[in-house]
């Protein structure tokens, strides 16, 4: 895998990591380091894994085995109260347009939600609400609206606005698109794909779909039943994957 | 060619909306499955796909009303009574779901939930024959005996799907619609769900009706395709021309929407503009005039010509 | 018909605190007032649903007692909902050990008996209207808590709710701001069941002596008084043993009403 062999800790970087749910266990031995600006696909079928493995990136869950770190620091190994100051730099998209969004709470209020912890006048919190709806083409007056009022895919940009209002510096996105209609999927992947390029955030992208992966992703790491089959440049994975589970994937999809 | 098992003309369903509003949700459905032939219907969400299933099934929801042709070998569907369709439901044509494990009882073996059907339409002459039968159909979609007397929550998802199938099948259909059947499965699970049906579907003469929203995957799994949305057909053909050269600018986009396996990282994308509509949203012109690179006036206005192709003001035959 | 039963429900509870308010003001009679000439009268022009064995006016003593019955089951149901709730919050939001321990000891609180528990506190307190709101209110506690705790925690799985911690909210932040304020239709409905129950325990508690003393009115000691007249005047027994039932009806369908405009039409998809 890519590595950067500068003094300064790559952005996002597990090791070891592991998890186990009472007597199961659902992912082990998982190891990756991804450098600033990098993006890395996490390929598999349901059941393997991925969810579980971006639950813990998220430090939304303690792993039971290994770590994971930011920017070199071990999440699990510090109070709850500095873990949290460190979330504006490292949001979510979730897979479920609908259920991502509180039904009661107007969107602008979601969207500036991961704000609160920042110390910002209320002013400067509406300026990055704008620029956040206008970065996912959505209109500034959609903020006074309810989540239910909008599409699925509005929704999804609606999740990435708030992702990105506290310019994090890595978005880990579980199935982004799979919950989308077909001619609304493109759309978020090239907004994903825009964003890349125009901030320089770092993608942890979760989906079963490879032709996704291809396009938003630099390295990328396949899963079967908790284990990691394959992994490195997306380009080499993809294009002659060595492990026959991954042969077999791409196959299905030819 | 086989004279049509199914036969769908000018289907129109209007269904109860917001406030004693009517919306029209099918706006001329024409489609046609002969034996041994699968066709797939492609739509998105609020295409009508689905709402064609359930029209052809008797299974709307009360307050639809439903006006057009559907016969199934002739025998007219629209008129039929809730009596009339036991009889049919099951026995000629079966109807497999999206989510298998809500389709499945269970609280009852997968064995005895395929012996349900065989029983009730009489094609056994007792429980031990019944048994023997579904078994074998059992056997015939990949489950063998172990997991034939499992209870739903202790198979994996494509071995419940499976069993699904085999549900579908115990009654003898001559019809067989799967919505979505796949769905709710992983990638290579898809390709071997759709492989089984087309197999069944050739061992049995039966006719398939596929409804899903993946054209990718099932264009290359069936015979004939036709394109939804908006509640109108907007492309039909066989499916191997509509692969290689899809004529609508809706099938058009559709296909041109998905990057395509290695082309590499930095390939050109290009999303379709705009949302798909709702149904209280759709006027009387073509439904895709509002994303269509070549909508013009007529096409926001009038509803769009169907040539028995494509349904499209501007592009000629 | 859902219309009509959250209607009839609706209109049956607000008769009933509109008796219990006017009482507070005005009665046709003094609720305590004596009068052993009129004994046992029966229903007429001036005692609309006649004496009692004291020459007491029946309808009075019974808006009387809708006054006992509202203030105990308010007071109750607050103890039960605003504790319950806080406690089944904190189970949802800590899980762990701290679940554990509230779930199990709403386990033995749901199972101590109602009575026994009214009975303890009515030896350590003296009987009366204290003793019912603390021991009717107690006993709600594990109900809601339970009830909470299972509502909340489905909530804690959402996305939504995974969104706010990825935004760096905090347990207590999130608990308010987004878990509680979805739990509002489900509190407001348990709220209605339990009132039901409270006015019925109340009637129980008092009609045993260990609730509401004299003079204060109540109908639990209307229906205790009544009962050794049984032969002599049933009529007595009638107007509590109305009263309750229609106020408990009226609260159910209240709450049935209430849950059936709530829940569903939440979230539309």
């Amino acid at each position: 895998m890519s590595d950067a062999s500068t003094a300064t800790p790559p952005l996002l970087e597990v090791s070891g990591l592991g998890q186990r749910y009472g007597g199961r266990t659902v992912l082990r031995d998982v190891h990756f380091r991804l450098p600033a600006g990098r993006s890395l696909g996490v390929i598999g079928e349901s059941g393997a894994g991925k969810s579980t493995l971006a639950r813990l990136v998220m430090a939304l869950e303690r792993p039971s085995h290994g770590q994971v770190r930011w920017s070199g620091r071990d999440v699990n190994a510090m109070p709850a109260r500095e873990r949290r100051a460190l979330r504006p730099h490292v949001q979510m998209v979730f897979q479920d347009p609908y259920g991502s969004l509180d039904p009661r709470w107007r969107v602008g209020r979601s969207i500036v939600e991961p704000l609160s912890a920042l110390p910002m006048t209320e002013s400067q919190r509406l300026a990055r609400l704008a620029e956040v709806l206008e970065a996912v083409g959505l209109e500034a007056d959609a903020a006074t609206r309810f989540p239910h009022q909008f599409s699925g895919g509005q929704r999804q940009r609606l999740a990435i606005a708030r992702a990105l209002a506290t310019r994090p510096r890595l978005i880990v996105a579980d199935e982004p698109l799979s919950a989308l209609d077909v001619s609304v999927q493109a759309q978020i992947l090239a907004l994903l794909r825009e964003l890349q390029h125009r901030e320089g955030i770092s993608l942890v992208i979760v989906s079963h779909d490879l032709a996704a992966v291809e396009v938003l992703c630099d390295e990328a790491l396949v899963l079967r039943g908790g284990e990691v089959v394959e992994q490195g440049a997306v380009e080499r994975v993809l294009g002659e994957p060595r492990h026959p589970y991954t042969r077999d994937l791409l196959a299905a999809l030819a | 060619m086989s004279a049509p098992l199914l036969e769908v003309r000018d289907l129109h369903v209007h269904l109860p909306g917001v406030g004693g509003a009517r919306l029209h949700a099918l706006r001329g459905i024409d489609l046609s499955v002969a034996r041994g032939e699968r066709l797939a219907l492609i739509g998105e969400s609020g295409s009508g796909k689905t709402l064609t299933a359930l029209a052809i099934m008797g299974l709307l929801p009360d307050g639809a009303t439903t006006t057009g042709h559907v016969a199934l070998d002739g025998r007219d569907l629209l008129t039929l009574d809730e009596d009339a369709w036991c009889g049919l439901r099951g026995r000629r044509v079966a109807m497999v779901f999206q989510e298998p494990l809500t389709a499945l009882n269970p609280l009852q073996r997968v064995l005895a939930q395929v012996m349900e059907p065989i029983r009730l339409h009489r094609l056994a002459a007792d429980r031990s024959q019944a048994r023997d039968r579904a078994m074998a159909l059992l056997a015939r979609v990949g489950l063998d005996d172990r997991q034939a007397r499992a209870y739903p929550h202790q198979l994996s998802g494509g071995q419940r799907q499976r069993a699904l199938i085999a549900m579908a099948l115990a009654g003898e259909p001559d019809l067989l619609i799967a919505d979505e059947p796949t769905t709710a499965l992983d990638a290579r699970l898809r390709v071997q769900v759709l492989d089984l049906l087309g197999e069944l579907v050739a061992e049995r003469g039966m006719g398939l009706l596929l409804i899903s929203h993946d054209l990718a995957l099932t264009a290359r799994r069936v015979d004939r395709l036709q394109i939804l949305y908006g509640g109108r057909v907007m492309e039909q053909g066989d499916a191997p021309t509509l692969l290689a050269q899809p004529r609508h600018p809706y099938t058009q986009a559709l296909w041109a929407a998905r990057p395509r396996l290695g082309a590499g990282r930095d390939q050109p994308l290009h999303p379709l503009k705009g949302n798909v509509p709702a149904l209280t949203q759709l006027g009387e012109g073509c439904p895709f005039a509002p994303r269509c690179p070549l909508a013009t006036a007529r096409c926001v206005d009038q509803p769009p010509r169907f040539d028995g192709r494509i349904a499209c003001w501007e592009v000629s035959p | 018909m859902r219309r009509a039963g959250f209607l009839a429900g609706a209109i049956l509870t607000a008769l009933m605190l509109l008796a219990a308010l006017v009482s507070l003001v005005w009665t046709p009679w003094p609720p305590d007032q004596i009068d052993m000439a009129r004994r046992l009268a029966a229903p007429g022009a001036a005692h609309w649903l006649g004496c009692d064995q004291l020459g007491r006016d029946v309808l009075s003593r019974l808006m009387a007692g809708a006054r006992s019955a509202w203030l105990v089951g308010v007071v109750a149901v607050g103890i039960g909902l605003i504790a319950g709730t806080a406690l089944g919050l904190i189970a949802a939001a800590r899980r762990g050990w701290v679940e554990a321990l509230i779930l199990r000891a709403s386990d033995l609180g749901y199972a101590f008996p109602a009575l026994l528990l009214a009975i303890l506190l009515a030896a350590a307190l003296g009987p009366g209207m204290t003793v019912a709101m603390a021991a009717i209110g107690l006993h709600a506690v594990p109900s809601f808590a339970r009830l909470v705790n299972g509502s909340a925690k489905s909530w804690w799985a959402r996305d939504f709710v995974l969104a706010a911690r990825v935004a760096g909210q905090g347990p207590v932040s999130i608990t308010l701001r987004h878990v509680l304020p979805q739990l509002m239709p489900l509190l407001i409905v348990q709220g209605t069941t339990s009132f039901a129950l409270a006015i019925l325990a109340e009637a129980g508690l008092s009609y045993l002596g260990l609730g509401t003393q004299p003079p204060q009115a109540s109908w639990g000691r209307l229906l205790a008084e009544a009962q050794t007249l049984m032969f002599e005047a049933p009529q007595l027994a009638v107007a509590p043993g109305v009263a309750i039932t229609l106020a408990v009806l009226g609260l159910n369908l209240l709450g049935d009403g209430l849950r059936d405009r709530l829940d569903p039409k939440e979230l539309p998809r």
